[in-house]
């Protein structure tokens, strides 16, 4: 028996797990319409390449990933496309994002795809292939694979695959692991060979022994030699990344610290399956594996095209009446989706249908009496209680200095607190006012700077000016002493100092002549004012002129140096 | 908007109250059966005490009535000023007690979770430096008593002030163990000498010892249950031994042994009850234990060399107005930033 670890807390909810693990994996049905985001893994949007009113076959790019950290979004069938616009999207923040609106032909007509031997191809193009096929982490954190797969600075010795799934409700992993366990170990084989890593150490949370099973048949039957499926003990949230690493290799990952630099990289059991379709069969990702249950006539595991809007897909569970809410994700640490119009994305492993029955509202919060409870059950082994109160005095300082972002939201601290404060949603709001208060305080930098150069600049120019004007004083004295000038008449000297005509004549001289100074500086250069294809020639001549330097000055290098060099 | 967790364990800080409170019985039980059933009645009277202090208090706070005085921490504040003050204590002398933890010690300080100090034990200071007297008036326990009162009769003293005829006060009333002892110790009788005396039992006084150790049991039933920690009354109850076992071994004709002192006064009640106070202890483990340390050494020091019989009370205030800096310099390190990783 492999020793394992403990972390500090936890806790044990009502698993709830039952109510979905009745029926297989069944196949949701075509849905009238697929909502497609177009972020849907962290990191930058994909951009559209396609046009409203465009055919697509199942599998085509419709985004494609923009910038290092993305990933491509796909058609999830083939079809026309009705709308790319602003749409309400399954995330927690509620707001609208890019979706591409598809409706389907019912033709599911594939565009042309095929996989490779993962074995005969170089990693680099192996990660292309990944991000290509749009396969991001489904455990939740939707973070692209491919950028995850790389092991260049760290030398990664344990792959962790994470089947624990600790959440209360949720069974997706589970069946996954039950039905297509061969198909899991073969996509954590691919990645164990991209992070050369030495073992793969498989957890799965005891409560599952169905899983456990199969994934050991699995295992034995195909010969892994490095692999190992270990059960770990049930308890909320062992099932995140860090606690996982921490209970099967005892290493603690802090806050901002990739496992990577430990040694130890963690993929969900889902995401493994998808890269072994993504490679073997050119596969994008294309639809998940989504628990559906809660106030519901029979909760099941359907396989769900992402896109699906979630009224939709609950119908075929039977939504109850009553429902009053869809929760996307368990009930620790789920959103409440802002409605129920919004499509599956690659992060919905569940769809709790939530009523006041089955979730009644708290009771009003009393005040904290400081019992401590939430401490002993904090995974990340905060003081929730001292959080809470820095969180609700805005002492974010102090809430920083207390480790506020070491807080990783699991909200075991306000499932036992006695008080029923919702410590978690404190934690959120201090967090997001501090996000807030450094944007601003970055812009008011900026702008202290912008300002700061501007007074630096209004100073400059009025030295320049003076010293100019003491020039041209200069220079007019000059010219007095050479040729003296007829003296005014005293009468007129006189005039020019009392007659307040003349000083406003002479203002307004002065004006005039800083307008047009102002004129001189504004007048365009003749490089100001190009055409792109201009300035396009202008920078090909200098990047040739460039190139022709470099090239004379390695030429000179390589024969000997030249004489100035020598001085 | 709702958010996450939409699932909460039904606890409550009401049902946290309440089993303290039953786990209270026990020793009140003992209580009673050594000593009569006027502490019944104090309790009766602070909790109603408590209850209307509370209320008004809330009224006066604009605070909402029903979550507040269903919380039994008003009644557990009660309870354990009422177990701390003699039961044939004049009625004011409760009420007055009470009042002032409630809204003083509570509310002033804005009201449930924001006191520094164990409400309880200001009631029991207050009244301690104001009325010295009243508060020495302990019952005699039944197997040394010569003459005793009756339920009747205790009501009428407790509200009346009216003993029987041709009865004194002192005959029915005696110094505590811890009192007898100090005064003893004063006159120049060795502990041996004194412990011969018929008011005390096998460990320490006699009833008192077994009051004790029904607070004891209770004080077991609260940490079986998790509602306390180990760490205060084990912490608390170490550091008292060992003291008392160190002065004890120097010099056993002055300082009587270590369970003497656990089964004497408030020790039990202090030890599972009073410092446990979740409000006014530290949040961290290691501060629990200094604060504990912090609270055994000075019980006994109180007690042993203090102008006090019983120490638990100021003990803990004492340490009460440490816990902020305990709390600040015992902040646990959190996950992964332990160092070494594993």
């Amino acid at each position: 028996m492999r020793p394992l670890f403990k972390f500090h807390g936890g806790i044990h909810p009502p698993t709830h797990k039952a109510e979905s693990t009745g029926s297989p994996i069944a196949q949701a049905a075509l849905p009238s319409k697929l909502v497609i985001s177009l972020h849907q893994h962290v990191g930058n949007r994909a951009v559209p390449v396609v046009q409203v009113g465009e055919r697509v076959l199942k599998g085509q790019i419709i985004g494609r990933p923009e910038g290092r950290l993305s990933s491509a979004v796909h058609a999830s069938t083939s079809g026309t496309v009705s709308a790319i616009d602003m749409q309400l999207v399954a995330h927690q923040s509620g707001l609208p994002d890019l979706c591409v609106t598809l409706v389907p032909d019912g033709k599911e007509e594939w565009i042309p795809h095929s996989g490779v031997d993962y074995k005969q191809v170089a990693h680099t193009d192996l990660r292309h292939m990944l991000r290509q096929a749009g396969v991001v982490g489904l455990g939740g954190a939707v973070f692209p694979s491919d950028m995850k797969s790389y092991s260049h600075k760290h030398k990664i010795r344990t792959l962790v695959l994470n089947g624990a799934e600790c959440e209360p409700y949720i069974t997706c992993d589970d069946m996954l692991m039950r039905e297509r366990a061969g198909d899991i170990l073969r996509g954590a084989e691919v990645l164990r060979e991209l992070l050369y890593a030495e073992e793969v150490l498989i957890g799965i949370e005891d409560n599952k022994p169905e899983a456990i099973a199969a994934m050991q048949q699995a295992v034995l039957g195909d010969k892994h030699a490095h692999m190992e499926v270990i059960a770990v003990p049930t308890l909320y949230p062992g099932g995140g990344a860090k606690q996982l690493i921490r209970v099967l290799t005892g290493i603690e990952v802090a806050a901002g610290v990739r496992s990577t630099e430990m040694g130890v990289q963690c993929f969900n059991v889902a995401t493994a399956y998808c890269v072994w379709r993504a490679i073997t069969y050119g596969e994008p990702l294309l639809s998940r594996i989504v628990t559906v249950t809660g106030n519901v006539e029979h909760a099941q595991n359907f396989e769900v095209l992402l896109g699906t809007p979630v009224d939709e897909l609950v119908a075929q569970a039977g939504s109850k009446p009553d429902t009053e809410r869809h929760i996307m994700g368990g009930p620790m640490m789920g959103v409440d989706l802002p409605s129920g119009s919004v499509g599956v994305t690659k992060a919905t492993n569940c769809i709790i249908e939530a009523s006041s029955r089955l979730f009644p509202p708290p009771p009003p919060a009393l005040p904290c009496i400081r019992c401590t409870r939430c401490a002993d059950v904090c995974p990340a082994e905060l003081q929730p209680q001292d959080l809470y109160w820095f969180a609700k005095a805005k002492d974010f300082g102090k809430a920083q200095e207390y480790h506020l972002f070491d807080c990783i939201e699991c909200g075991a601290c306000a499932y036992v607190c006695p008080s029923q404060i919702p410590l978690v949603q404190y934690y959120r709001f201090a967090k997001s006012e501090i996000w807030q208060r450094e944007r601003e305080a970055q812009a008011a930098e900026l702008a202290r700077e912008r300002h700061e150069f501007r007074l630096t600049r209004i100073e400059r120019e009025k030295q320049e000016k003076a010293e100019r004007l003491a020039q041209k004083e200069k220079a007019a004295l000059a010219a007095k002493t050479a040729a003296p000038a007829p003296t005014p008449e005293p009468a007129a000297v006189a005039k020019a100092a009392t007659d307040p005509d003349d000083t406003l004549q002479m203002r307004i001289d002065a004006a005039v002549a800083r307008a047009k100074e102002q004129a001189a500086v504004a007048q365009p250069k003749n490089t100001d004012t190009l055409t792109p294809e201009q300035q396009a020639e202008i920078a090909a001549i200098e990047a040739r002129r460039a190139n022709i330097r470099e090239m004379a000055a390695h030429a000179g290098a390589d024969d000997e140096p030249p004489k100035s060099n020598q001085g | 908007m709702w958010s996450s967790p939409f699932i909460t364990q039904p606890s409550s800080v009401s049902q946290i109250m309440l089993r303290v409170l039953l786990a209270l019985i026990p020793g009140i039980a003992l209580y009673v059966w050594y000593f009569g059933p006027a502490i019944l009645v104090s309790i009766v009277l602070a909790s109603a005490t408590a209850l209307a202090t509370e209320a008004a208090m809330l009224k006066l706070r604009q605070r909402p009535l029903k979550p507040f005085l269903t919380d039994n921490s008003a009644l557990l504040t009660a309870w354990l000023l009422a177990l701390s003050i003699p039961p044939l204590a004049p009625w004011w002398l409760v009420v007055v007690g009470t009042a002032f933890a409630i809204a003083v010690s509570k509310h002033l300080y804005g009201g449930l979770g924001n006191n520094p100090f164990n409400p309880a034990m200001i009631g029991y200071a207050v009244l301690i430096i104001s009325f010295p007297a009243h508060m020495t008036h302990w019952l005699t326990p039944h197997a040394l008593a010569g003459t005793e009162l009756t339920f009747g009769e205790q009501l009428d003293y407790i509200f009346n002030s009216v003993l029987p005829k041709g009865l004194s006060l002192d005959a029915v009333t005696m110094a505590t163990p811890l009192d007898t002892l100090k005064t003893q110790l004063h006159l120049g009788l060795s502990v041996d000498n004194i412990r011969d005396m018929p008011i005390y039992g096998r460990l320490a006084g006699k009833g008192s010892e077994m009051v004790s150790i029904g607070f004891a049991i209770g004080g077991i039933y609260l940490l079986l249950t998790r509602i306390i920690s180990w760490h205060l009354p084990v912490a608390f109850l170490a550091t008292l031994f060992a003291t008392a076992g160190i002065f004890h071994l120097l010099d056993p004709a002055h300082y009587v042994t270590p369970l003497f002192h656990w089964f004497s006064g408030a020790a039990m009640l202090g030890a599972f009850f009073i410092l446990t106070d979740p409000v006014t202890s530290p949040t961290t483990t290691k501060g629990k234990l200094y604060f504990a340390f912090g609270a055994g050494l000075l019980t006994y020091l109180i007690r042993a060399f203090g102008g006090f019989p019983d120490g638990i009370a100021f003990a803990t205030l004492l340490m009460n107005i440490c816990v902020p800096l305990i709390d600040a310099w015992t902040q646990p390190k959190v996950f992964g930033k332990k160092g070494g990783g594993k």
